[in-house]
């Protein structure tokens, strides 16, 4: 089997609060925060590796199985086709292209040559990426393959045949569970790296993945460097033209200090007599 | 002139009350372009949520009720919603962004070769021209965006769209056929595993919520210490996402960037440290209260009351107070 796992990078998610707005609100300033990989994506590359290997020895992928990572994005993007890798992936594929010459639906359109190229199985990607926060990569690939789908997965369970899967996607009052036949698309949750997310019927019932994604130790990263990195002009794969535009960016209005109360009857005090909530 | 088309939602056979954000939605950019709206039931139940919807001013309100899409599955959604979208000639087809949104919009939008406006909190009507607000970078940037192809599909934040109320009148019905797609075929839905249903308010729609965060250390924790400050308030329960991590409360309790986005009138963080991604799903609320035993938490730079305190102690402190004051009347 064979999974294509899309990656984007983001300036450090955890830091989101230290971008900038360029002066006029023309852009979104995100200098001197480190490039990390979308955690979504992450966790796309971990459900990926978890679907096709031994969970009890994670360094290779089944016989017949592999994993391949995908970006659009500058040179330098490379670098988080590298980490995924070095978490076991099998080889990368970058298109060069910026940032702002992207959205959603070019991103998709541009993703379904990539498949069309290299005929995965199932795609597997983050439901969001943490910059944008769109939503809609996933669901636009599905509709423009033809291909099943199922967004927000919790728990992906492989069939023996490899022919099926069911996921459980994370829904508001609970979880749906969906079998789609492959190939399809699945984008994922966070809750897709707990440790039993995953069912493959070849790591055993018992076992139990470490909670997120793994760290690449250094032997894996050492070996990624040889692994095989195509890099091509985001151009080549035929996909243009954006659907929408960001005309301007604002900061969002800072919220006035607050106070600290000294004990809980100033708390209901205050929340009753100045808040007025009580 | 918007002419636009709100598609409704249902769960279980029910209107749900997300429903409203799109209608508001509906409502102010069909006055500022001087347009109009309809109503799409599509789903278990369209036929009998049709009436209600009837109430709300729109034009019509289309009903596609099938077999076939008894039960959400987005491929077989999106080929109907997309054909009336398309035959009814509309510009505009809104959705909530509750999970039901974020499924169905972008895939409708695939079918239309239109542009998506995901989770937008505002919509302008400038010149009659719609143009959209909406959070980026765990809402630390506004963005003012537009959708540049004839026909758009925009999804709408629940708590930043107030739910609409009826108007009164009746809208004309009307039924509409079910279109289908070869991989809606390759779909078979399994299950709903519902998670445990309390009698609290939704989250999205409570106007008082009460999180909680892994401090609480356990199920039995929210349970005995959360719980009640939870009820003596009447709000809906919150978690962050290493309680729902964790397996304390259900995932759909998670507030944040990723989970819930809520702005109610009071929201107290409990035993929660105040992450950005936590930050952007409640930073919009009226009234924000943290209980943390560390000063330097980060919640405090958003609650207008912090409490630097033991939750084991203070909570239910609290609870009692509440319950108190509200007796008082
Ligand atoms: C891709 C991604 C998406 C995410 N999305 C979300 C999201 O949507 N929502 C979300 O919430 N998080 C999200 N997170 C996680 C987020 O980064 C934080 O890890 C999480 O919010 C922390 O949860 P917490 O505050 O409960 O736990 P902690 O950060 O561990 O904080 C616990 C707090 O409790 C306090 N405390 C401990 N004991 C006591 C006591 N006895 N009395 C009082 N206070 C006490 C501590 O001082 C501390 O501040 C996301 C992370 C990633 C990577």
């Amino acid at each position: 089997m064979k999974i294509l796992v899309p990656l984007k990078r983001t300036a450090d998610p955890d830091n989101a609060n230290k971008i900038k707005i360029a002066p006029g609100g023309a852009k979104v300033v995100t200098d001197g925060l480190e490039p990390k990989p979308n955690p979504f994506d992450e966790y796309a590359v971990e459900a990926a590796l978890r679907l096709t290997e031994n969970g009890t020895n994670p360094k290779a992928r089944l016989a017949g199985d592999s994993v391949v990572v995908a970006t659009f994005g500058p040179k330098e993007a490379s670098q988080t086709l590298r980490q995924a890798l070095a978490m076991g992936a099998d080889s990368g594929l970058l298109f060069e292209s910026t940032d702002d010459n992207l959205d959603g639906d070019l991103v998709a359109r541009a993703l379904a040559k990539v498949v069309e190229k290299e005929k995965p199985d199932l795609v597997v990607m983050g439901k969001q990426a943490v910059d944008g926060d769109s939503n809609q990569v996933g669901q636009i690939l599905a509709e423009r393959l033809g291909w099943p789908s199922a967004t927000f997965a919790m728990s992906i369970e492989l069939s023996q045949d490899k022919k099926s899967v069911i996921v459980g996607r994370e829904v508001d009052g609970g979880v749906i569970k969906l079998k789609l036949t492959l190939p399809a698309v699945i984008t994922v949750d966070l809750r897709i790296v707990s440790p039993k997310s995953i069912t493959n019927h070849v790591t055993p019932a018992t076992h139990n993945y470490q909670e997120g994604a793994r760290y690449a130790p250094l032997p894996m990263i050492m070996a990624a460097k040889k692994k095989p990195l195509a890099e091509a002009p985001f151009a080549s794969l035929g996909a243009d033209g954006l659907k929408t535009s960001y005309v301007k960016f604002e900061a969002p209005p800072a919220r006035k200090a607050g106070i600290k109360v000294k004990d809980v009857p100033e708390l209901v005090q205050r929340l009753r007599a100045e808040a007025k909530v009580l | 002139m918007a002419k636009i088309l709100v598609v409704a939602e249902l769960g279980s056979g029910a209107l749900k009350k997300t429903t409203h954000s799109a209608i508001t939605f509906a409502r102010t950019a069909a006055q500022g372009t001087g347009g109009s709206f309809d109503i799409l039931a599509i789903g278990r139940g369209a036929e009998v949520a049709a009436s209600v919807l009837g109430t709300f001013g729109a034009g019509s309100v289309l009903i596609a009720e099938d077999p076939y899409v008894a039960d959400y599955v987005g491929e077989r959604y999106s080929p109907t919603v997309a054909s009336v979208a398309k035959s009814g000639g509309y510009d505009v087809v809104v959705i909530t962004a509750s999970a039901f949104g974020k499924d169905l919009g972008p895939r409708v939008a695939a079918r239309l070769e239109a542009g998506v406006a995901s989770d937008i909190a505002r919509v302008e009507t400038d010149g009659g021209k719609l143009s959209y607000k909406r959070p980026m970078y765990a809402g630390n940037a506004t963005a003012t965006m537009t959708v540049n192809t004839s026909i758009q599909v925009v999804t709408v934040r629940q708590a930043e769209f107030e739910a609409a109320a009826p108007s009164g009148g009746s809208s004309a019905q009307s039924k509409v056929g079910v279109e289908r797609q070869p991989s809606g075929d390759k779909v078979e839905f399994v299950a709903f595993e519902e998670s445990v249903k309390s009698a609290r308010p939704e989250l999205t729609e409570a106007s008082t919520v009460v999180s909680g965060g892994r401090a609480l250390k356990s199920a039995d924790g929210f349970k005995t210490v959360l719980e009640p400050l939870v009820d003596a308030f009447g709000a809906a329960m919150g978690a962050s996402r290493a309680a729902c991590d964790a397996g304390y409360v259900p995932n759909d309790l998670q507030v944040g960037q990723t989970g819930k986005v809520v702005a109610p009138k009071l929201y107290v963080a409990v035993g929660i440290s105040g992450a950005i991604q936590h930050l952007a799903g409640m930073k919009n609320s009226k009234v924000i209260v943290a209980i943390n035993k560390d000063p330097e938490a980060p919640i405090f730079q958003a609650a207008d009351y912090g409490l630097v305190a033991d939750l084991f102690k203070a909570v239910p402190e609290f609870a009692d107070a509440v319950k108190k004051a509200k007796a008082e009347g």
